[in-house]
This record gives structure tokens, sequence and C-alpha cells, in this order.
């Protein structure tokens, strides 16, 4: 397998104009020539399929959502970041390249990350020009916000609803390329497999979730944006639709998967109330600005909070990280509030949470400012738990979020397998082992509106690609093999519901390979997932039949693809005998708690290659060097 | 609690559809309004049944999926939130609920409680974006917009796109959807070369769909998840008079 990072030779600033230059154009007579399949229409998919129908590309985009409108993305709250430096305050494209490469705990490619700060600038003058209603200030200037651990104001938002606001523009720009005939979308539509033909991909095979319809589709380019799979632990903070299938069937088509146990943990959500519960709702990152987190000192003390004394407040963040406080990353505040919990002081009904405490920004700012900054989220928690968080501090407990690793690319975005392209969440690229707050979007936008189409018309300028149609073989193999599945599935006829076994799988994902493991714990979780995956092929009972709208069969179709990938992802995970960012490994840490990496064993990128339903995954390596950013521990004391 | 759920039950787009009878058992307050009908659902499957069909997706109130009419009111009885927000908590014990599809021309029924609102992604299609390529934007900061108007344009960009408005309206007109985009993109800057060419096209655009008119009749601001205001109808409607001066 060639794992070739194509990242160009040169100073780390002059990469990406130097490629730009030296990639292959296509004459833009022989664009419309080229038709490409996009599958995802969140930021990263929209954001392509609109800018490449610009470019004069045919495009297909599938989402399987009724609209383009309601990818995932469009549930980001926070922001997006941008080294503008609007604020004065120090920032530079450095800066963020320096805070990125090491806020991923040192897991990512330098070349890549730099060439995504340089682009962040870009990212917000297209969007205010499309009339994205960033916050802005009385003198009509667009506003900024520090977010995440960062330590300088260099956020853009969108009161609680950046992703909404960023994906109706790119969602915006997608439907006046479908009015102007360049886009062909395929809502309500499914993607389940990958056809690739004498090496290169040349189509998908999707399934019309209204009719149970199965078609292929044909093109010279497939470029899947289809997200992240937090989802594999059932309760998360990801839409209910989120899915690893379509990264998954490209892995075992041929692409390698990089890092899979490279997963978030996001530490600010509404802990689970019960066993029904479906899915756990996010309270934006940004509440860390003004709230304070604490647990009472003594273990089981149930008072209300406020009947608690300052002297029997533990503000723990603050006290073990003097510099950064409340805005410590993502992996350890989530770490750090599991740990009070397990330590028994755990607040709540069901002592699953930690306090995020608003009192004192209250009383310093006043309710009205508070409400403005945070209003939305204050309501959207009321509605959950029947709290007030006006009144009484809210509680959070960190959840599954977003997924680091994805489909391994190169430099160009493309995957292992030519042809097929990965962008935003769903490859492995910009974050490491841990992403920083509001740099999701950045890089689905980056990919989408910028990367992706300069490298994609590089592939087909200089590409030998044969004339093909539906009628090829390999088109009728896959779709038999897909139809084959489904058949599977609903003839399995058993005891227990696609659900209940999701449940399981996530309960044994996140006790066993969630916000800390060990070596002990993955092994069980390895040897209990095939037991559980044959179970579910013998005992599922899927509703229904295939030829017409089946919700049962299509989560049926996600849950058994969770079930291969969960797979892989311990192994990753045990392999991997270091702690770095979101994996945290127990054996490997620091008398004080923090995670504890191997540079000199570990510093690569897990990229992992199908070889066989009943063979061990193969492990690739990408060593990755870092030149610029110094190698050191990340201190947030 | 315990509570009896009459749900429309519509096997496809031909089918007459008709309301089935279902007991929920011990509902916690907590749960969402969409956690029981996954509990039902449940219940249904295992006992070889067809689960109720219904649309979601993020579950937290913004990507606009799902929406059903609850004892007559879209998204049920609370105020500006959306059916994934709204929690057994807003029921008592014993509570007869009414569960039905968005009713409109322009939505034709899929199956039981979904129903495809692909019209309005036409509607937007027909003009509501600001034409702008990729990378030929200039610097954000360069076009300042004073703060009290970006909040406005702000409230009007809110819209999820769920249909609700569609659902109350006794027209089952898509005005408040289409004025929420029109006036969005109408107060800023960017959004004036193509403002009247804009209303005219999306209001064409709606009537083409089935859309009905709209009689000021006020539903749709009473059933927003979003609590978008009909005086962006006003503002539509002025645009579209200020569109007969200005457009050939």
């Amino acid at each position: 397998m060639n794992l070739d990072s194509e990242v160009p030779a040169g100073a780390i600033e002059d990469k990406w104009d130097k490629h730009r230059f030296e990639m292959k154009l296509v004459n833009p007579a022989n664009k419309r020539k080229f038709n490409i399949i996009v599958v995802g229409s969140g930021l990263a998919g929209a954001a392509a399929s609109a800018t490449l129908a610009e470019l004069g590309y045919n495009i297909q985009c599938f989402c399987f959502q009724d609209s383009a409108r309601r990818a995932h993305s469009i549930a980001a709250q926070g922001g997006i970041n941008a080294s503008k430096n609007y604020q004065n305050d120090g920032d530079s494209t450095f800066r963020l390249f320096y805070d990125t490469v090491k806020g991923g705990d040192f897991r990512s490619r330098e070349a890549n990350v730099y060439r995504l700060a340089q682009i962040s600038v870009n990212i917000i003058d297209q969007c205010v020009a499309q009339g994205v209603p960033f916050a802005r200030e009385y003198g009509g200037l667009l506003a900024n916000r520090s977010f995440g651990g960062a330590q300088v104001s260099r956020t853009f938002y969108a009161r609680g609803q950046t992703g909404q606001q960023l994906l109706l523009g790119a969602y915006q720009a997608l439907q006046r390329q479908v009015a102007a005939g360049k886009v062909r979308m395929h809502e309500f539509t499914e993607m389940l497999d990958i056809v690739v033909i004498d090496g290169q991909a040349r189509g998908i095979v999707a399934r019309d979730l209204a009719t149970g319809k199965i078609y292929a589709h044909v093109a010279d380019a497939v470029v899947l944006a289809t997200g992240g799979y937090s989802n594999i632990y059932y309760l998360s903070t990801n839409a209910k639709g989120c899915n690893v299938t379509a990264t998954w069937r490209a892995h075992k088509r041929g692409a390698a998967f990089g890092n899979p146990c490279f997963t978030q943990i996001h530490p600010t959500c509404i802990p689970q109330s019960g066993d029904y519960q479906s899915k756990l709702t996010l309270m934006s990152e940004s509440l860390r600005n003004d709230g304070r987190i604490w647990v009472p000192t003594k273990t089981g003390d149930t008072r209300q909070p406020g009947k608690i004394p300052p002297g029997e407040r533990d503000y723990y963040l603050e006290r073990l990280y003097p510099s950064f406080g409340n805005l410590t990353p993502r992996d350890v505040a989530s770490r750090r509030a599991k740990e009070a919990v397990d330590d028994g002081r755990g607040v709540g009904p069901t002592a699953n949470g930690v306090y995020l405490d608003f009192r004192d920004a209250i009383r310093r700012l006043g309710a009205d400012t508070i409400a403005e900054r945070y209003g939305n989220l204050f309501d959207m928690y009321e509605q959950i738990t029947g709290e007030s968080p006006y009144e009484v501090p809210m509680r959070i407990y960190p959840a599954p979020h977003y997924t680091m690793g994805g489909l391994w690319v190169d430099y160009n975005l493309m995957s292992t397998i030519p042809g097929l392209f990965v962008i935003g969440e769903a490859n492995f690229s910009d974050h490491g082992a841990n992403r920083l707050g509001a740099s999701a979007l950045m890089q689905g936008l980056a990919d989408g509106y910028f990367i992706l189409p300069y490298t994609i018309g590089d592939y087909l300028a200089q590409t030998k690609l044969g004339p093909l149609t539906a009628d090829h073989a390999a088109f009728a193999e896959i779709e038999s093999d897909v139809s084959d599945r489904i058949n599977r599935l609903l003839s399995a006829n058993g005891t227990r519901t696609v659900d209940s076994f999701h449940r399981e799988l996530g309960r044994v994902m996140w006790d066993l390979c969630g916000m800390s493991r060990n070596a002990t714990g993955l092994k069980e979780a390895l040897r209990r997932i095939p037991e559980l995956r044959q179970e579910f092929w013998n005992d599922v009972k899927v509703a229904g039949q295939g030829d017409d709208l089946n919700q049962s069969l299509e989560k049926a179709g996600r849950v058994a693809d969770f079930f291969e990938f969960a797979e892989l992802t311990c192994r990753d995970a045990l392999h991997r005998d270091e702690s770095c960012g979101g994996h945290f490994r127990e054996e490997y840490q620091t008398d004080e708690g923090e995670a504890k990496r191997d540079d000199e064993a570990f510093a690569y990128v897990a990229a992992w290659e199908y070889t066989g339903p009943d063979s061990e995954p193969r492990l690739h390596k990408e060593f990755l060097e870092f030149e610029y950013v110094e190698l050191t521990r990340r201190s947030y004391k | 609690m315990n509570l009896t759920l009459h749900v429309w039950r519509q096997a496809g787009p031909d089918d007459k559809g008709r309301f089935e009878r279902y007991e929920a058992r011990d509902v916690s307050p907590h749960m969402s309004f969409l956690e029981m009908l996954d509990v039902v659902n449940e219940t249904l499957i295992v006992e070889g049944g067809e689960p109720i069909a219904f649309e979601h997706d993020c579950r937290e109130g913004i990507c606009g999926a799902c929406g059903m009419v609850i004892n007559g009111s879209p998204h049920g009885p609370k105020k500006a939130v959306t059916t994934c927000q709204l929690h057994m908590r807003s029921f008592d014990d014993g509570d007869e609920i009414w569960i039905e599809p968005w009713r409109a021309k322009a939505f034709p029924i899929r199956k039981d409680l979904v129903v495809d609102r692909s019209a309005l992604d036409r509607v937007i299609q027909a003009g509501g974006y600001i034409s702008v390529r990729t990378g030929s934007a200039p610097d954000a900061n360069a076009i300042p917009i004073p703060k009290e108007k970006a909040d406005v344009a702000f409230d009007a960009a809110t819209c999820i796109g769920c249909g609700a408005c569609v659902a109350a309206c006794p027209n089952a007109s898509a005005m408040l959807f289409a004025a929420a985009k029109v006036t969005h993109l109408g107060l800023l800057p960017q959004g004036q070369p193509e403002r009247y060419e804009r209303v005219v096209r999306m209001v064409a655009r709606m009537d083409a769909e089935g859309f009905g008119y709209c009689s000021n009749h006020g539903a749709c601001q009473t059933a927003c998840p979003k609590e978008i205001s009909t005086d962006f109808i006003a503002q539509l409607n002025r645009d579209v008079l200020k569109a007969s001066l200005v457009l050939d």
C-alpha cells in the first residue's frame, strides 16, 4: 500500500502556492466532460459541490436527509477559527498552525495544517460575501471570541448557530448550481457501496430511501464528505443518522483507514437522564468562557448547589491548570470531569455530571449580557432538563462528539484508491489526536471550497479514464452484493431490534474504548464485539420490506457496519501503546495523570488496510516529521 | 405516565391512510416526544408490526427534519420548540394525543408522518442565495454592516426549513419561509444587487409549487419553532411592490 503523503518540497509557507502552480489544470472547455460524485451535503460536501459546479464540472451530490440543508454540520454551535488577527491580539497564520499541531498532540501532518491555517482567512471572506450573518460589533465590523483553549480571539460566530449559518451559505450556493443545471441533487438517497474499476474509483451504488430502489451511478471521480462515526458509541452528540457506512465500504474496497481510535469526547454535554435516551445534547464550549466548572470537595455530597459554601467547592480545572483554567482543551477537560465523577463527586440526580456555573458571570456582567451571549443555549438546556441555568448551575458531562480518525488521504485529499477523495470529518487529516474547538467548520470548508477543487482537477487532468457506463459488470456485481445484504438483514427475523444491538455495542465501546482505555479492556472488547456481531446477524429483527421507505432497515445496515468498524477501532487503540490527545491509555500517564506520548515509537499515522472478512487488518505507517513545531509535552498549567 | 396515541398511518403516497390507536405505557416526563415514539416503535417491531415512520435527525432543534402535528398544533403545544425538543413533561397522565403529518398540497405524504418537502428547496433554487463564486470575495471587514441591521438579518436567517409554517397555515402558504430568506438576504448590502429579482422569482416558484396565498392569518408565526416574525412577510410584500417599479 502506497502511503506517500505527496507533500510538496520547500518551505512550509510556500508549499501550497507552489503546489497550486505545479498542479495540472483542466481546460475550461473540458471541465464539462467530467462527472464527479459527491456523497454528503454538509459543509465539506456542499462547498465542494457548489465550487466544482461553478468551475464547470458536472456534479451529482447525494445525501440521506430529505434536504441538503439538514446535514449534521448544521448543529455546530460555537464558531469557526480564522487567523484574521482582526483583534490585533497577536494571531497569525503561524500561530493558528502551531496551536492546531500542538492541540492535536503532534499526530497530524504539518504541511496540511499549515495550509488549513493559510486558507482560514479566505473562508471568512467567502462566507460573509454569501450573506452569512456573523456576529458584529457596533461599528459594523466582525466580532470575535476566544474559544476552546485558544489564547487569542480568532473565532467568528453566529450566536450559537454558526454551523447552521455556514451550512445555509454553502447550501444556497449549492442550490444556485442546482438551478443552473450543474448539480443534480439526490436527496433521501444513501450510498451503500463504492465501485472501483481497474484500481480507480468510478462510481457508487445507492439506495433511494423512498422507494427502496438500488441504483448505480457512474463518475470520473468520487468524493466522500460523509462525516464522522461518533455514533459507534450509540449515545453521542451526532445526529441520529450519522454513520460510518460510506467510509467503511470504501475501506473494504481498498481505502486505508487512518487512526480510527482518535475519537473526541466533548466536555460540555447534558448528562444522560434515562435508558430510553436516544442522543446526547451538546452545550457549546463557548459556555466555558463565562461558566466555572466545579464539583463538591466531599464525595457523595447531595446538597443543592446553592447550599454548598465556596470553601467546599472544587473548581478543579482552575486548580489544576491555573493559566488555562476552565478553557483547557477538550480532551483534558473531559478526562478531569470523568475523574471527578468516578471519584464519587458527581452531581445531579444520578451523580453523573459536574457543574458549569454562571453565578459569578451573572453577578459580574448582568443577566442580560449572559442572555445575549448564551440565551438560546440556556433555553435549550431548560427545555431538556426543566432547570434554568440563570438560577441553578448547569450540569454537564462529556459525550462522544467528533472523530479525528477517518480515511487516510494524501496532501491532495485523495485516499489510497485513486480517484476517491475524502473531505471534512470523513478524512483523518488535520486534527491529529485531538481537535481544537471551532476547527471542524474551518476544515470542512477549507477542504470543500479551496483545496479539493484544485486537487481533483490535477487528478482528472493527468489520469487516463476509460469510457464507462453502468452496464459494466462491476456495477451489476456490487448492486447484487448490496441487495443480498439487504435481504439477509430482512430475512434474519430474530427477536431483537436494531436499536437494542446498537445500544449494546455503544455500551461496550463507551466502557472499553471511550474516554480512557487500557489493554485488558480493549482485549475484552475485541472478544465481545465479534460475538455480538454474530448475534446481531442471527437474531436481529428488521421490520417491513426492502421496497419502500423502511427506517428500521436503514438503521440495520448502518449498525452492521458499525459492528465491523468497532473492531478496527479497538484494534487501533490497543496497538497504540501511548496516550495522546483523545486517545488516553491508562497505562501511559504521568504521575499527575497527564497523557504520556511516546514520540520515538508512535509519531506516525496508523493506516489500516482491509485484508478480508476473516483475516486481521494490516497496519501501515506514515511517519510524521516535525520541522516547524517542536515536539513538546502539552502543558496547560 | 400512560398515554393513548392516535397516529396517522399511511403505507405510501397512494394509500388512503387512517388513524391507529396505540397505548404508550410508563412514559417518563424527561423523555423527548420522539423518544416516547421510539419506545412505542420498539414494541411494535418486537410484536411483528411496522414501526411508525417519522423524520428526525439532529434531535436538538436545528436540522429541521422532524415535524408532526400534535393535537392540531405543528410541533405540539409548546411555543418555540421543534418536536424533538418537546418533552413529555408537557403532557399529563391519561392524555390522548393525536399525531398527524404536515398536511399541504405541496408536501405529498411519503409514509405515515413523513412528507416530501423538496418544494422548499426549489423555492430557494429560484433565488434564495447571493451569487458569489468561490474565491471572488473581498476581505470580510470590507463590508461593514450596522449591528442592528445584522441582528435583524440574523433573526430572519434562523429559519430551519421545517415547514411548520406551511402546516399551520389554513392556505398552506410558504410565505413565512420565503419571507425569512428574502429578508435575511435583502437587508444585507451583499444581497442588494439581486434583491428584487430574488423576491419575484421566489414568489413565482411558491405559486408554481402549489403553496397557497398568504391571507395574514398569522398561524405561521405561532407555529414557528424559531419564532420568525410575520413582520418579514410585510417586508417581502414591500419588496414585491418595489420590484414592480424597479424591474422592467
